[in-house]
């Protein structure tokens, strides 16, 4: 169940709560991760949808928050692979299908795994809760597919 | 700079650093978890949603308000079939590729250069998503 231990998992994860809480207490902000592309998307689209006030108001420290987790990433490359950099062996193609599925999936759930799976958690939102349940139930059905398709990694 | 970005700013980079650490950035562990062969992910989740848990319900009680202004609000979405349809398709995309939002963003940070190709097709399928709504949706005013 726990090959690689459970040490660097929960460690990690209370990092990103430690992430998380401190900008809640300080800012009041939730720090999500999906509407960033929603956000980001309303300097460049005219859609009515993406040009609501909430995006609007939020798009610059989401983007100051993304920036925040590739900085948080580059440390722990210097600090602990001595700067070997890591690169995915999973292909293109499913990098592609994948992430497509995943921007629109979050986004018409209006959330993701930080949303629903941390803040939304972190709040007892029904809502979250379910959503959760769903994608991890939907996502183990799929990934067990593909393995048995024969697709590796 | 504006003390909110700073905060958001620092709180990313713990936010990053705690993805990396925990392995998150790497499709393969994420796809190991989805696989039911390293349960590892859990622990992430679960650490990460405790310590949001305390600083949601602990921040009111020590502070009025945010430092930088605002209020303190609990995280609410309403639940319909758009949160759930929207996350069984976020979860065929998760079990096909490992990626998520936030660990595909920080994953950049290591090198993962393929990633990019992610990225931006969680921007398309985001497009996509909201030119569609967009047709459903009332004009604000």
């Amino acid at each position: 169940m726990f090959p690689l231990g459970i040490s660097q998992y929960l460690i990690g994860g209370l990092t990103i709560g430690l992430g998380v809480g401190l900008i809640y207490i300080t800012t009041g902000l939730h720090a999500t991760q999906s509407s960033f592309f929603d956000t980001t998307l309303s300097y460049f689209s005219n859609t009515p949808y993406f040009k609501k006030k909430e995006y609007l108001d939020s798009r610059f420290w989401r983007i100051i928050l993304a920036i925040g987790l590739i900085i948080g990433a580059s440390l722990y490359t210097i600090l602990f692979t001595k700067g070997s950099l890591y690169v995915t062996s999973v292909q293109l193609w499913r990098l592609a299908l994948g992430g497509f599925l995943v921007g629109a999936g979050t986004r018409l759930s209006k959330g993701c795994t930080s949303g629903h799976g941390i803040s939304g958690v972190a709040s007892l939102s029904t809502a979250s809760i379910f959503a959760v349940i769903t994608f991890i139930c939907i996502g183990i059905l799929t990934a067990i597919m593909i393995q048995t398709m024969g697709i590796l990694p | 700079m504006n003390l909110k970005y700073l905060f958001v700013l620092f709180g990313g980079i713990l936010f990053g650093f705690g993805l990396t650490f925990s392995g998150m950035t790497k499709q393969e562990i994420v796809l190991s978890f989805l696989r039911l062969d390293d349960l590892g992910l859990l622990f992430v989740l679960g650490g990460a949603a405790i310590l949001t848990m305390i600083a949601i319900n602990l921040a009111p009680k020590i502070l009025k308000k945010p430092i930088t202004g605002g209020t303190y609000t609990k995280r609410s979405r309403t639940l319909n079939s758009k949160v759930i349809v929207g996350a069984a398709i976020f979860g065929v995309g998760w079990g096909i590729s490992g990626q998520c939002p936030g660990s595909a963003i920080a994953s950049i940070g290591m090198g993962n250069i393929p990633i990019l190709v992610g990225i931006i097709s969680m921007f398309f399928g985001a497009y996509f998503q909201g030119i569609i709504l967009n047709r459903f949706e009332k004009p604000a005013n």
